[in-house]
């Protein structure tokens, strides 16, 4: 630790006495994320103001081969963020200015520790908004959301963050600051966006603001099973409506929002299906009729006459996974991703496999796109119910990728996910990967670690290969 | 401390209270965050030292309660950190300086004989056997904004014990004057006993009440506190309803049920206290109007007071009850959960933290270009105003009593707002 004393110093003089932290019961506050099954004190934290800062820190850190973690607001739910006893936890909680809203061209510049509905309201009075909207959009950094590549209930018709994102300022794990942006060549920042904060750690932040919808209607519909919301799900896409969310929840985790929110959802339903619609008017009034037809099946079907409404729907939804806190002591949120017409057979092999270690699941999803959050309800005071729990979430995941689907829709791969990485990938797949990873971190400084189950290449990392890749053996790839 | 672990384990460290703390609004740090000091509450009952910085970030803390309405896994932050204050009273020792601040802010501000002391010039402090020095030194831009607002003496009108109901009695309702309200804003107590008195309530005014306890109770004083609490209860033992129309005692005494909780003689009548505790507008509200509204042609602000909308969840009934008057436009504050930086005691022993929320505040107020200022808590109104001041600003501030009042008794907006 002698190492990191003499970096505290250089760190102060970068960013001042005051933003360096090293008392250990404040460094404890950062041992986790949203993800609270690890963790890990930070050696260091470190709180800058500027690009500069960002990049001077970095250079201190790799001088004295010193590993960094970059960190917003610590909502991430893998991991991500899950500092380094041995390192310096980055935190951009300081920078949350928002430098530009150029309604003109459809873009907003914004400082990395800005939360993602701030950029929202700077929008909103230009008539515009930004469109990812994770259920964490109240308290989440842009920073975050282009490391995880996040989405939300929204990203069914506008896309993730990456299709939100126009340029990244990023400090390169050399320490120089460098503007990724689209355009002609290799699409960089397409690499950079989901790297989950190994490529870099980014700075500045230009985004595409979306114009807000003329109109928006919103719907709850209330069914008896959960099968009869899958069915109209399929029968919506299946219609070539393409609405702007299909999100479902089952009757867990509407017992949970109800209890945290009151949010008033149909009493006795096996599954509620939100369905919203957006765009010009005359559109969505015709699609929002022919939804409701393929609700039939539903006992109830509400459509919220007003924004207070609308919220209120939303509401339930939104504090779904926190809320379930008030129905258990402790939980796991997974996030798998499932081709979506074996959604009822998926969720017959959920219910099976809680059954069968003696555990409760909710379940919450965005429906349109596949994208599943069961919540595996546990309490940890209780002798084996933690693995028992962690036994169902890893088999769920399993299932997600017998069934031809992906271990992670949005939450990202981190600390948590990085042992099914070979499930779903080759020891090749891995390997090529890591090759993108070394070529902007060939020290393997920023946020090692994740996303791989083990560091290979990169010559100094231990790794379970010796000699040459064979994609570098054969020509087809170089390291750098 | 079965108890206080339970509490804990509620919070799943979603992070959804981070941007509503004031403090985390300042300072972007982890541990002045509510997801970081209950992590620090945490490592003390995991059995880690409560360290001088420890003890520091559990003091920056406002007690605003913003992220007990932020939180959606119903974390009681509010009394988490009532026992971690109890606990750092009893265990952290304070340097003499901060223990005679304290001392002087606790001799004085729950008695309204040695607040209306400190009103005169500064003759009177030296009559209080006290080392007052730093508190007067704090408390200077108080006091110097009391004095702009507060009303003449000779304008000090002594409320009877008994108000009697215009017209047909609806209720009979006791009514706490409070400490700050009755010795500096004693016409939002005459007002309130007015209009309570002209919706159709008989209004029962205890002499012997004192403080409610809340300043103390809010700051870890907790033998003090209780004591006062008792003597509340015993001042409204015959009345089925209390009125408060100060946001922050009303919040005390409706927890008064939890401080008493396992207190086998006063627990009954600490949670009977509660239960019949109602701020005014909530109050107002159940009771709907009756008493004609003249019109008030004015654009109001309306600022929400931590310890109404956060600790008591009153929000709407004001806002209907103003939005009520004809010709009287309700403005919205920008950021409006964001706390003012008053918070009880807190702008005394956090000069800087507090200015600088109270310019916050200030400027969203500013920015609605409202004619009037309405807060329904004293603390509020004083640090407001005094960050307006500082800005060369004024804005005429009001309760919501007091426009009620005009409203019913048919003043115009000229000379309401000259009055002040
Ligand atoms: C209740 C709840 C609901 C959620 N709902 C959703 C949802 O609907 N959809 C969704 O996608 N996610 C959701 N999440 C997960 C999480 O909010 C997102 O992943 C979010 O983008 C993380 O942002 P953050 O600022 O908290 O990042 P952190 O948790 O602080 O960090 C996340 C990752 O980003 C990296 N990082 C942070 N800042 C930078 C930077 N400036 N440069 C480079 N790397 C950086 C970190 O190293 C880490 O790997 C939810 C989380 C919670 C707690
Ligand atoms: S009470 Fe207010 S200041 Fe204290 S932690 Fe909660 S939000 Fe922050
Ligand atoms: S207090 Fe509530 S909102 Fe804050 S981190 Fe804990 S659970 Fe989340």
């Amino acid at each position: 630790m002698a190492r990191l004393d003499g970096l505290a110093g250089r760190l102060r003089e970068i960013v001042g006495a005051e933003s360096v932290i090293t008392d250990p019961a404040e460094l404890r506050t950062y041992d986790c994320d949203g993800l609270t099954y690890h963790r890990a004190t930070p050696g260091i934290v470190v709180l800058p103001d500027t690009a500069e800062q960002i990049a001077a820190i970095v250079r201190a850190c790799a001088a004295d081969g010193v590993p960094y973690v970059a960190r917003g607001s610590g909502t991430g739910l893998s991991g991500g963020a899950l500092p380094r006893t041995d390192g310096v936890l980055i935190v951009t909680s300081r920078m949350r200015r928002v430098l530009a809203v150029d309604a003109a061209n459809q873009r907003a510049i914004v400082e990395p520790g800005v939360i993602n509905l701030d950029v929202t309201r700077a929008a909103r009075p230009y008539g515009y908004y930004f469109a990812p909207d994770p259920s964490s959009q109240q308290v989440c950094s842009i920073g975050g959301n282009v490391a995880e590549n996040s989405g939300g209930a929204h990203c069914l018709k506008y896309g993730f963050t990456v299709n939100h994102v126009l340029a990244c300022e990023v400090v390169t794990p050399d320490g120089e600051i460098v503007e990724l942006a689209e355009g002609p060549g290799y699409d960089l920042l397409g690499a950079f966006v989901g790297s989950e904060g190994t490529l870099g750690i980014t700075t500045k932040v230009t985004v595409r603001l979306t114009r807000l919808p003329e109109t928006v209607q919103t719907l709850l519909a209330g069914f008896d099973t959960i099968e009869r919301a899958g069915e109209a799900v399929s029968a919506i896409i299946a219609a070539g409506v393409v609405p702007a969310a299909i999100e479902m929840m089952d009757a867990l985790s509407i017992e949970a929002a109800e209890a945290a929110v009151r949010c008033g959802y149909p009493p006795g339903a096996g599954a509620v299906l939100i369905v919203e619609l957006d765009g010009p008017a005359s559109e969505v009034d015709a699609q929002f009729a022919r939804v409701k037809e393929l609700c039939g099946e539903a006992f109830e079907i509400r459509v919220a006459a007003d924004d207070t409404e609308r919220g209120l729907i939303w509401r339930g939804r939104k504090s779904a996974f926190a809320a379930v806190g008030r129905i258990s002591p402790d939980y796991i949120v997974q996030d798998g991703v499932i081709p979506r017409t074996t959604l009822p057979e998926v969720l017959a092999r959920i219910d099976a496999l809680a059954r069968e270690h003696g555990v409760r699941v909710a379940n919450v999803f965005h429906a349109g796109d596949g994208n599943l959050h069961p919540l595996v309800l546990f309490d940890g005071a209780e002798p084996g119910a933690g693995e028992r729990a962690e036994e169902v979430s890893g088999r769920i995941i399993d299932l997600c990728i017998e069934h031809g689907g992906s271990i992670t829709g949005e939450h990202g791969v981190g600390i948590d996910k990085a042992k099914y990485m070979p499930r779903m990938f080759t020891d090749e797949d891995l390997d090529t990967m890591q090759m993108v990873r070394c070529a902007f971190d060939p020290a393997g400084l920023c946020n090692p670690g994740k996303v791989y189950p083990t560091p290979r290449l990169c010559g100094e990392v231990p790794g379970r290969r010796t000699g040459v890749h064979p994609l570098v053996e054969s020509g087809k790839a170089d390291l750098f | 401390m079965e108890e206080f672990r339970e509490l804990l384990d509620d919070c799943v460290h979603c992070g959804f209270c981070l941007p509503t703390c004031p403090t985390y609004v300042l300072w972007g740090e982890e541990m002045d965050s509510p997801r970081g000091r209950i992590h620090l509450m945490d490592q003390l009952e995991r059995g880690g030292p409560l360290t001088a910085s420890t003890v520091e970030h559990f003091d920056r803390c406002l007690g605003c309660m913003a992220c007990v309405t932020a939180c959606p896994s119903g974390v009681r932050y509010d009394r988490l950190i009532e026992m971690t204050r109890a606990r750092v009273e009893d265990d952290h020792p304070r340097s003499r300086g901060e223990r005679l601040l304290r001392e002087a802010i606790f001799a004085v501000f729950p008695y309204p004989r040695r607040l209306r002391a400190l009103r005169g010039p500064l003759r009177a402090y030296r009559r209080l056997n006290l080392d007052l020095a730093p508190l007067l030194e704090r408390l200077s831009p108080t006091l110097a904004a009391m004095e702009r607002l507060t009303p003449p003496p000779a304008r000090h009108v002594r409320l009877p014990e008994r108000v009697a109901a215009r017209g047909e009695r609806r209720a009979v309702v006791g009514m706490l004057t409070g400490c700050v309200q009755r010795e500096f804003f004693p016409g939002v107590n005459s007002a309130t006993a007015r209009v309570l008195a002209m919706e159709g309530c008989d209004v029962v005014i205890p002499k012997g009440q004192g403080c409610c306890g809340a300043l103390s109770l809010h700051t870890g004083r907790d033998e003090e506190a209780r004591a006062f609490a008792r003597a509340t209860i015993e001042a409204f033992a015959d009345v089925d309803v209390v009125v408060v129309n100060a946001a922050g005692c009303g919040s005390a005494m409706k927890d008064y049920g939890a401080v008493f909780a396992g207190d086998q003689e006063w627990a009954g009548r600490a949670a009977e206290l509660s239960a019949k505790t109602r701020d005014l507008a909530e109050f107002l509200a159940e009771l709907g109007p009756r008493a004609t509204r003249h019109p008030l042609e004015l654009a109001v602000a309306y600022h929400d007071a931590c310890h109404l909308a956060h600790a008591q969840g009153v929000r709407a009934q004001p806002r209907r009850l103003l939005g009520g008057i004809p010709g009287l436009e309700v403005r919205e504050v920008a950021d409006p959960e964001i706390c003012c930086g008053s918070a009880g005691v807190y702008n005394l022993l956090r000069p800087e933290a507090a200015g600088e929320l109270g310019e916050r505040k200030a400027r969203n107020v500013t920015a609605t270009g409202a004619d009037l200022l309405v807060a329904a808590n004293p603390g509020c109104t004083l640090q407001i105003t005094t960050a307006l001041h500082r800005r060369g600003e004024h804005i005429p501030v009001a309760h919501t009593a007091e426009v009620l009042d005009a409203s019913i008794r048919g003043i115009g907006k000229e000379s309401f707002i000259s009055r002040r």
